[in-house]
């Protein structure tokens, strides 16, 4: 199942990466992009896990950058 | 600039200005201390708090903190100017960067202005304004002169001229009238203009190509997923030798000091930032000015992809001719019967051929008077015409059927129209070169595209015909659709750089899906173009081609401009660093300014050029 949100407050390329990476290895996964340019979080995630896997999610964010929110 | 910059910017300012006092006022002590701890803490201050904070979130890697440990391990060993100019240029780094992503995605979104915020639709006898999204098919919808089209549909009063420069790059305005179709995304110039809704603003030309542009940057360029992998090993990779660095020499004899002073320039320099910034928004300048110029790419890999292409292989009809045929010659015993049982055949076939057979007729058609319709692709068509069966259709087809046909010395695309018996004649259309087409052809030539291709499922001599015209030397015809894909493999596997696709998209799309970069033409209102294809062209003009190949090399030339000179720089440093030749200005240098250098390059990808 794939999903788009928006990415608000992002304003470091590096960190960007690191959340991505971050997000990858969250349990149910199966594919996650940061498009830092056009602030957007592009997830593939296993049907029925996408709850628990925006909520990880939302938490590898904030550990990266504090100010950063991911929209519904 | 935000709120949030501008209070950055005054920060700096005051920071640098306190810094610069602090090196010319001769202080010593405590005094000396002071004098450069206050512009320190100004600029430095947020920078302590995220490094703490970051440890306590488990980010020991983050350049927070190590611009922190640089920075007060020169306060420590005494080097009060260096902590501050770490802090100092860190900071400027960091602002230059936000604006610089600010200003680009501004630049892009400048491309969000092409849907318009509201619309005028009429409901129940009255005209409301509403937001685009609401407005359903069918309903009619006003635009007033000044105003953008909010929906693609077709005017059903009115007439005006249109600017389709958002789509198209066009600058000529497009006069339209009653049933006329009309795309999102134009600003309507002189008349008002009455339409019916043919599409949902999400479904409009309009907003399917600002959601292109923003998907594209999710498809990575091998350049970019490189940056991705080289950036995780960079920074661990850095600090540990920055440990090494520190640690190693004064156990062997050295002096603590000036190591631990080599591994704090080390900790300046492991943040990738130039690299990770610069290319992303290298392709992303790339593929937004490109879809200013009405060109559409899909991904970075694509531009990457075009960059590199050194075959073009053009599908004939439709691409490189307008596709418009014209009955030329007819050569039969009785001219107006044979193109008269053409025509009459072709009623049901939507190919050009068919369609320039009916009107090289010109008389009425009833559908009556055909049965029994077939047509076979890229052949021919057969039916019952007032219940007599003909074939209409190519050379090779009525041959393997066992006619015996005579050769015909009108060049263009020879249809044979027979009858159970015996062939009754030929029909010569031929195909108008398009205008620039020969321009392109030399532009691409100049670009250093040698191998230029044609392929087409028309007759041998049309085909040399137009490639005569066009100075292409490399053809092939007669082919089926599936000969394309077989042609194109073939082509492919000979190549050194990419091979790019052309063709107008509608019976291409196994074609476009086996080159490299598969390039429609003529974009606007055809979903299988855009579906199947990696480029699309939003007008039907063969000069956006060699436009497209330019901004693809220099969207790479940049990006590797910024690649090298960013691990070249850094790694220089870093070496020199050890060595005890270069110090903590230098490091800063080698992290700030190659990352400031690297994106002011970056955003010439943004330029109108």
């Amino acid at each position: 199942m794939k999903k788009s949100y928006k990415i608000q407050n992002l304003c470091c390329a590096n960190c960007a990466r690191k959340i991505e990476d971050g997000i990858k290895k969250i349990p149910g996964v199966i594919d996650a992009k940061i498009l830092f340019m056009v602030q957007k979080l592009n997830l593939e995630v296993e049907d029925g896990a996408l709850e628990t896997v925006l909520t990880e999610a939302k938490k590898v964010a904030k550990k990266v950058e504090p100010d950063c929110e991911i929209v519904q | 600039m935000t709120k949030k910059q501008k209070t950055m910017l005054a920060q700096i300012l005051l920071s640098a200005f306190l810094f610069a006092v602090a090196c010319v006022l001769p202080l010593s002590g405590m005094w000396r201390a002071i004098a450069f701890i206050v512009p320190y803490l100004l600029v430095g201050f947020p920078v302590l708090k995220n490094a703490v904070t970051s440890v306590f979130r488990g980010q020991i890697m983050d350049e927070n903190f190590l611009m922190a440990i640089a920075s007060v391990g020169a306060f420590v060993l005494g080097e009060y100017p260096e902590g501050v100019a770490v802090v100092l240029f860190y900071r400027v780094g960091e602002l230059f960067e936000s604006y610089a992503v600010g200003k680009s995605r501004a630049s892009v979104s400048e491309l969000m202005s092409l849907c318009p915020e509201e619309a005028t639709v009429l409901r129940g006898g009255e005209w409301v304004v509403v937001s685009p999204e609401e407005i359903a098919i069918g309903e009619s919808v006003r635009v007033l002169p000044g105003e953008k089209i909010p929906l693609d549909g077709t005017i059903l009063d009115g007439n005006s001229s249109l600017d389709t420069r958002s789509l198209t790059g066009e600058s000529v305005p497009r006069d339209v009238s009653v049933g006329d179709s009309i795309l999102s995304g134009c600003v309507n110039l002189t008349g008002v203009l009455i339409f019916r809704a043919e599409k949902e603003f999400g479904e409009s030309t309009a907003s399917k190509i600002l959601a292109l542009v923003e998907d594209a940057a999710a498809h990575r360029s091998k350049s970019e997923s490189f940056v991705t992998s080289f950036a995780r090993w960079y920074t661990p990779i850095v600090i540990a030798v920055a440990l090494l660095v520190g640690i190693l020499p004064p156990l062997f004899g050295g002096d603590w000091a000036t190591w631990i002073h080599r591994a704090l320039e080390f900790l300046v320099v492991s943040c990738p930032c130039a690299l990770v910034i610069s290319v992303p928004l290298s392709y992303f300048g790339g593929i937004g000015g490109a879809s200013r110029k009405g060109i559409l790419v899909k991904g970075s890999d694509r531009l990457e992809a075009l960059a590199r292409v050194d075959t073009v292989v053009f599908d004939k009809t439709g691409t490189l001719t307008k596709g418009v045929f014209e009955v030329t010659s007819i050569d039969a015993k009785d001219p107006e019967f044979v193109l008269e049982i053409a025509a009459l055949c072709e009623q049901f076939s939507n190919h050009p051929i068919a369609r320039s057979l009916r009107e090289g007729w010109g008389g009425t058609l009833s559908e009556d008077r055909v049965c029994e319709f077939e047509e076979i692709a890229g052949v021919g068509v057969s039916a019952k015409v007032d219940g007599v069966p003909y074939f209409v259709g190519k050379e090779d087809w009525l041959l393997q059927k066992g006619y015996s046909l005579k050769s015909v010395q009108s060049s263009g695309t020879h249809i044979y129209v027979a009858n159970k018996e015996e062939c009754l004649g030929v029909i010569t259309i031929s195909d108008r070169v398009k205008e620039n087409a020969i321009q392109t052809i030399d532009s691409l030539r100049r670009l250093g595209i040698q191998r230029i291709v044609m392929l087409t499922g028309d007759g041998i001599s049309a085909a040399n015909d137009v490639a005569k015209q066009l100075g292409i030397d490399n053809v092939r015809a007669n082919l089926l659709p599936q000969d394309k894909v077989s042609a194109l493999q073939e082509i492919s596997a000979d190549a050194r750089g990419s091979v790019v696709f052309v063709g107008d998209g509608m019976n291409d799309a196994p074609v476009m899906t086996t080159a490299d970069v598969g390039i429609a033409m003529g974009g606007i209102g055809s979903d299988a173009a855009i579906e199947a294809s990696d480029v699309v062209l939003m007008q039907d003009d063969l000069s956006a081609l060699p436009k497209a190949v330019s901004l693809a090399r220099k969207t790479h030339r940049i990006v590797m401009e910024n690649m090298i000179f960013s691990i070249v720089i850094k790694i220089l440093v870093m070496i020199l660093c050890a060595v005890g030749v270069a110090n903590m200005w230098h490091a800063v240098f080698a992290d700030v300014g190659v990352s400031v250098i690297a994106i002011l390059n970056a955003m010439r990808t943004l330029s109108k050029k």
